[in-house]
């Protein structure tokens, strides 16, 4: 797990997402190729955004009860949560570049 | 700085380019782009590349290039590129805000999965719409799915599935497959599979997540609904080169040309190699066979140049 970046469980998953900071979950797994290209991108994400934006990891293998409350069917699948609130939700991995313009609006 | 070598893309292509051109000195750098280790990041079981007997795991196998050529002093760039221009030494390619400048640059920027480009797909993409059967079959465990396509990839698909789902129904446009003879039966004997032979997806159907496929025959044009939970698309893929539609020579396809039986592009100084140039073989060793030329080849012309 990179230093920047917070592993949620089914049991933490709704008091993490709960905070009124926006906190973007991404739902993975370790057989996942698509979701280890994400890696790298969230972790930088993570430390440059810090304070302004919570990114948390999921592993939808060994947490399938919060994957299915949110009808996870693809990964990695990225969501943007504030107050416990579904914000936004991006399916399928993406650039850095393209992520942190998703992101934008944000963390402005 | 110019690099003697600029490398755009990390399959078997670009990484095997990489360990040859570090290996002869050339100090290569190699843009990675976000879909790192390419299309065998995808796969499961890799049983046809040479030197691995049991099989080996796509990405394991990437990462395993990656490592080699690393070794070798390769500096790796873990960005996508954003423009290049191509019209005069040394050539230049964009990271954002960050230029590269380089005397020979290797384009290996491989193919991406085509989608059908039907209504509801594109709506229903993560919702039970998918291209990659080891990411998400996952998600399908005792459920019924269809996979489109024929080729050695939808094979690979839908045996894979198969572990997970309760049925699997293949929907190919002929009357048989196009993949090799080994998949194909593979596939055929598999108890949970069906197929729907000369026939095409023409609508996904659901509301929030797929509940099934509207079919066309494609002999008799009789339409029918087959219900599934999930759609996996294979039906093949398109080369990586948007970048270089204004700089370099590009087949109907988009493939890059090259000069017969080297890696040259029509701008001298270019080089391509695997599945951005091939869509033909389109496979891992091929890829590498042609990324090890595409090294070769550039490694000449510097000598040549005296670069």
């Amino acid at each position: 797990m990179g230093k920047n970046t917070t592993e949620a469980t089914d049991a933490t998953f709704a008091e993490l997402v709960g905070e009124s900071t926006p906190t973007l979950v991404d739902f993975w797994a370790e057989w996942c190729g698509p979701c280890k290209m994400m890696e790298g991108p969230l972790e930088e994400i993570a430390g440059e955004q810090s304070g302004k934006l919570n990114v948390l990891k999921l592993n939808v293998d060994e947490n399938q009860q919060t994957a299915m409350q949110y009808g996870v069917m693809s990964i990695p699948t990225m969501i943007v949560f504030k107050d416990g609130q579904e914000m936004k939700r991006l399916v399928g991995a993406r650039s850095r570049t393209q992520l942190e313009a998703e992101l934008a609006s944000f963390v402005a | 700085m110019t690099e003697k070598v600029l490398i755009l893309g990390s399959g078997p292509a670009g990484l095997t380019a990489a360990i040859y051109a570090a290996r002869a000195d050339l100090a290569p750098v190699l843009i990675e782009g976000f879909e790192r280790g390419g299309q065998l990041m995808l796969t499961t079981d890799v049983e046809n590349y040479p030197g691995f007997p049991d099989g080996i795991m796509g990405p394991e196998l990437m990462e395993a290039f990656r490592k080699q050529a690393e070794r070798f002093g390769t500096k790796i760039i873990s960005s996508d590129i954003t423009s290049v221009d191509l019209s005069e030494r040394p050539f230049k390619v964009w990271v954002g805000e960050d230029l590269y400048e380089a005397e020979t640059l290797i384009i290996s920027t491989g193919a991406s999965a085509r989608w059908l480009d039907v209504p509801g797909e594109h709506r229903l993409r993560g919702y039970g719409v998918s291209a990659c059967a080891t990411c998400d079959g996952f998600f399908f465990r005792d459920k019924d799915l269809a996979v489109v396509g024929g080729g050695d990839s939808a094979m690979e698909e839908a045996s894979f599935l198969t572990k997970f789902a309760s049925k699997v129904t293949i929907v190919h446009r002929r009357g048989e497959f196009r993949a090799s003879k080994i998949m194909a039966q593979r596939v055929l004997d598999n108890p949970k599979v069906d197929v729907v032979w000369n026939s095409e997806v023409v609508e996904v159907l659901g509301d929030e997540s797929v509940t099934g496929v509207r079919l066309n025959n494609i002999e008799t044009g009789e339409q029918s609904e087959l219900a599934v939970d999930g759609m996996f698309v294979a039906i093949g893929h398109d080369p990586n080169t948007s970048f270089f539609q204004d700089e370099l020579e590009l087949d109907k396809g988009g493939y890059i040309v090259t000069e017969l039986g080297t890696t040259k592009t029509s701008v001298e100084g270019v080089f391509a190699a695997g599945d951005v140039v091939d869509h033909v073989y389109q496979q891992a060793v091929t890829a590498a066979g042609m990324g090890c030329e595409a090294a070769l080849d550039a490694e000449r012309l510097l000598e040549a140049w005296e670069v």
